[in-house]
């Protein structure tokens, strides 16, 4: 673990608002809610507290768009944290904050190399931006359909077919806790010239906790986003974005003021600073019991037999390199129902929320916030589900991922001359949207690709299951936009 | 010097004692645990500002929850007891000699110990030979456990706190499958009184009906808990609980009771009619 440098008991943007309440400021500016006085029934709702400090940039607050007081101090501290050259605050989401790595690197025809099965806020940023993706084809596991990290191999081929590519990113770890060998990755990029950008959106506790896999920062990749909402304990959309060695802060920033609101909310703002130095000061402690709650959950679910929960058994050096300790992935396929009917199942029968669940597997979450008694409710409500309902699982879809064969640039896809066709019809076209699960928001089809049977049976089994399906114009998904060539 | 114990029974009511002195006082791991003194109801044990007993009381509440389903089925060898850290159910079932083993699992050692000080007449027979204590979460427990138990009573506090696994469909079903094929399952189940205790009070009446073909709900005076009206569940594989009562054989028996008796076991499963509404809702 990096060693901080800093104060980290103190947390500027915090301290600033509490001095702001105390000084009883009469408000001539927005939000016209004036400390909830203006909107009794959220106020009742969302507290005083909270409203009070619901308020606009001014000179005691900074402003996030240009800091440089309690703002800057806040991010400095953010940066030392994470032992990050600088940080920025991001407050739409990690989404953002992958967005601005993209954009920061990257212009229009730059390649980008990337594993395909990236959330979908990456190739977002190329529509955007108008660079062109380079597919790695992740590794698969053939046992449980789920695709994996990108082999140290396949990175290099890429870079060798493309030595013009401006940067790569990286998933670290995956939705389901799957890390590449990150530093031998950032090793063969930096020698070709190539940046390398780390979408952490589930790895906020890899630079707290001990026994974790290596974080981006400490292997010296460029760029990274993390989801402070996710396991760091900040609110829902506020995240970080940190910077390496020899990328410009300033650029960067111009960069995300490009699309970043000017009216940054503080309640997220003072979440990421409260956040943070609960993190630099306990994270370790944290993060081991998070830890220990989780390697509980796996071992016990294990023992019910026929579901499976996988971890660090996986390793093989390669394609997973290492996985994220803190999470309980269980795939389900065995006891004859998709991740997704399980998913439904918990929250329906069981009050049970978990992150997703998708063709053959389920992702619980387990975080700063958890009980060992909570633990144990999702792991008794396994064993009734297992007792319950299971079944055959003959003719059960058993693949996660769909190697995608790209025609065309996501940009040139997404804005060409398209026509909306029935599903069924669709076959052997160029996709002009996205079309995803939701969760795990990573796409079974991008713009710019050949619809193939492979993607198309999945579409209509994914549907028959229960999945959310998103991305597509039409909103039910029975319609596909297709490029009109 | 005025010294009260009040407790807030719903955030518009509250409920006074007058206490003589605290006797104890300590944080667990999972609640925080007093037991105070007081001239009207003698000793009284409280777990995160709830009633949990009075030395006054507590017969009701005990005599109730154990004396009617082994008065259901007398030949109950294989009893295990959920929460109870008192020892008070415990006490009640030790009075059948024909039980050869009462397991039972409390989250809370701290409850065990300070009960077992400072409550020894309900915690006297916690040392019966033929009762094992686990320490350990009730759900964990039950979950490894398949066709062993005739009798599983659920003696939990309420469900909000270390209880609330001990309120939900996976630790129903857990039960369902831990019981022999003529198991009983009878839990504590809330008060039809006020809005915050009848919303439990009803899912889970819900949640065991989809397990129990037989599955009633009976009732009790216990004046130191919330409306005084409390309610406990009747859920069972094989037995009904009014229809296979044998008056004479539970009587022959010869145990020594001061709320029940077969008489009001008969009586107890009449509800009013607002209560037999509210379960009426779910089935």
């Amino acid at each position: 673990m990096y060693k901080m440098k800093l104060d980290q008991n103190k947390a500027p943007v915090y301290e600033a608002l509490c001095q702001y309440r105390e000084n009883r400021i009469v408000s001539f500016d927005v939000p016209g809610h004036k400390q909830g006085k203006g909107n009794p029934v959220l106020t009742e709702f969302l507290g005083k507290q909270c409203m009070s400090v619901d308020v606009n940039s001014m000179k005691p607050l900074d402003n996030l768009c240009h800091p440089v007081s309690v703002i800057k101090e806040a991010e400095e501290l953010m940066a030392d944290a994470f032992g990050a050259a600088h940080a920025f605050f991001m407050v739409n989401g990690t989404s953002s904050a992958v967005q601005a790595m993209v954009m920061s690197v990257c212009k229009r025809g730059d390649k980008i190399i990337m594993p395909r099965n990236v959330h979908r806020s990456s190739i977002n940023a190329l529509i955007v931006c108008g660079a062109v993706p380079v597919y790695v084809n992740p590794g698969v596991n053939k046992q449980l359909g789920i695709p994996l990290g990108m082999s140290v191999d396949s990175v290099k081929r890429a870079i060798k077919q493309h030595p013009d590519a401006k940067a790569i990113i990286v998933n670290n770890p995956t939705y389901y806790g799957v890390c590449s060998n990150l530093r031998e990755i950032v090793r063969i990029a930096h020698e070709a010239g190539m940046k390398v950008l780390v979408d952490e959106a589930h790895g906020t506790h890899f630079y707290f906790g001990d026994y974790m896999p290596l974080s981006a920062m400490s292997v010296g990749a460029d760029m990274a986003a993390v989801s402070m909402h996710k396991t760091g304990g900040s609110l829902t959309q506020s995240s970080a974005l940190l910077l390496g060695e020899g990328i410009s802060e300033g650029y960067v920033r111009q960069i995300i003021n490009l699309t970043q609101t000017t009216s940054a909310s503080y309640l997220l703002l003072s979440s990421l600073d409260i956040s943070r130095r609960n993190l630099a000061l306990n994270g370790k402690a944290i993060f081991e019991r998070v830890t220990t709650l989780a390697n509980y959950g796996i071992k016990e679910i294990n023992k019910l037999g026929g579901l499976y929960a996988f971890s660090r058994e996986l390793i093989n050096g390669d394609t997973v390199f290492d996985f994220d300790p803190t999470k309980i992935s269980v795939h389900t396929r065995d006891i004859g129902l998709a991740g997704i009917e399980v998913y439904d199942i918990l929250r329906d029968r069981y009050d049970i929320q978990i992150e997703f669940g998708d063709i053959g597997n389920i992702l619980a979450i387990v975080s700063v916030g958890d009980k060992i008694l909570n633990i144990e409710r999702l792991i008794s409500a396994l064993y009734e589900i297992k007792r319950l309902y299971s079944k055959s699982s003959a003719g059960m879809l058993d693949h996660e991922y769909i190697e995608p064969v790209v025609v065309c640039s996501p940009q040139e896809a997404f804005y060409s001359k398209k026509i909306q066709l029935p599903l069924k019809e669709t076959l052997g076209k160029i996709c002009a949207e996205f079309v995803m699960c939701y969760p795990p928001g990573i796409p079974i089809l991008a713009p710019g690709e050949l619809i193939t049977k492979d993607a198309l049976e999945y579409i209509i089994y994914a549907k028959a299951k229960g999945c959310n399906l998103t991305g597509a114009e039409d909103i039910n998904t029975e319609k596909i936009n297709i490029m009109v060539e | 010097m005025e010294m009260w114990y009040t407790e807030e029974q719903t955030n518009n009511v509250r409920f006074s004692i007058r206490c003589d002195k605290q006797k104890y006082s300590a944080q667990s791991d999972f609640q925080r645990i007093e037991i105070f003194s007081t001239p009207e109801f003698g000793d009284i044990l409280v777990l995160d500002d709830r009633i949990m007993l009075t030395q006054k009381d507590e017969f009701i509440y005990h005599e109730m929850i154990s004396h009617v389903p082994m008065a259901v089925n007398p030949d109950i060898k294989n009893v295990l007891v959920i929460g109870a850290g008192d020892g008070g159910t415990v006490r009640e079932l030790t009075k059948y000699k024909s039980i050869e083993k009462i397991d039972m699992v409390e989250i809370d050692r701290m409850v065990v110990d300070a009960c077992k000080e400072f409550l020894p007449t309900v915690a006297s027979k916690l040392s019966d030979p033929r009762v094992h204590i686990f320490i350990d979460d009730g759900l964990r427990f039950v979950r490894h456990v398949e066709n062993k138990y005739d009798l599983i009573i659920v003696d939990s506090t309420d469900p909000f706190g270390p209880g609330e696994g001990l309120f939900t469909t996976e630790f129903y079903g857990n039960c369902y499958k831990a019981l022999t094929s003529d198991g009983i399952l009878v839990n504590q189940h809330e008060s039809p009184f006020y809005n915050t205790y009848s919303k439990s009070m009803k899912q889970a009446h819900k949640k065991i009906l989809q397990f129990f073909p037989i599955v009633k709900v009976y009732q009790a005076h216990i004046p130191t808990y919330p409306s005084g009206h409390w309610l406990f569940g009747f859920a069972s594989k094989k037995f009904h609980p009014v229809n296979d009562l044998d008056v004479g054989k539970w009587n022959r028996l010869g145990i020594d009771t001061d709320y029940y008796n077969t008489r009001l076991h008969k009586g107890c499963f009449a509800l009013p009619t607002y209560v037999t509404k509210q379960l009426l809702e779910n089935e």
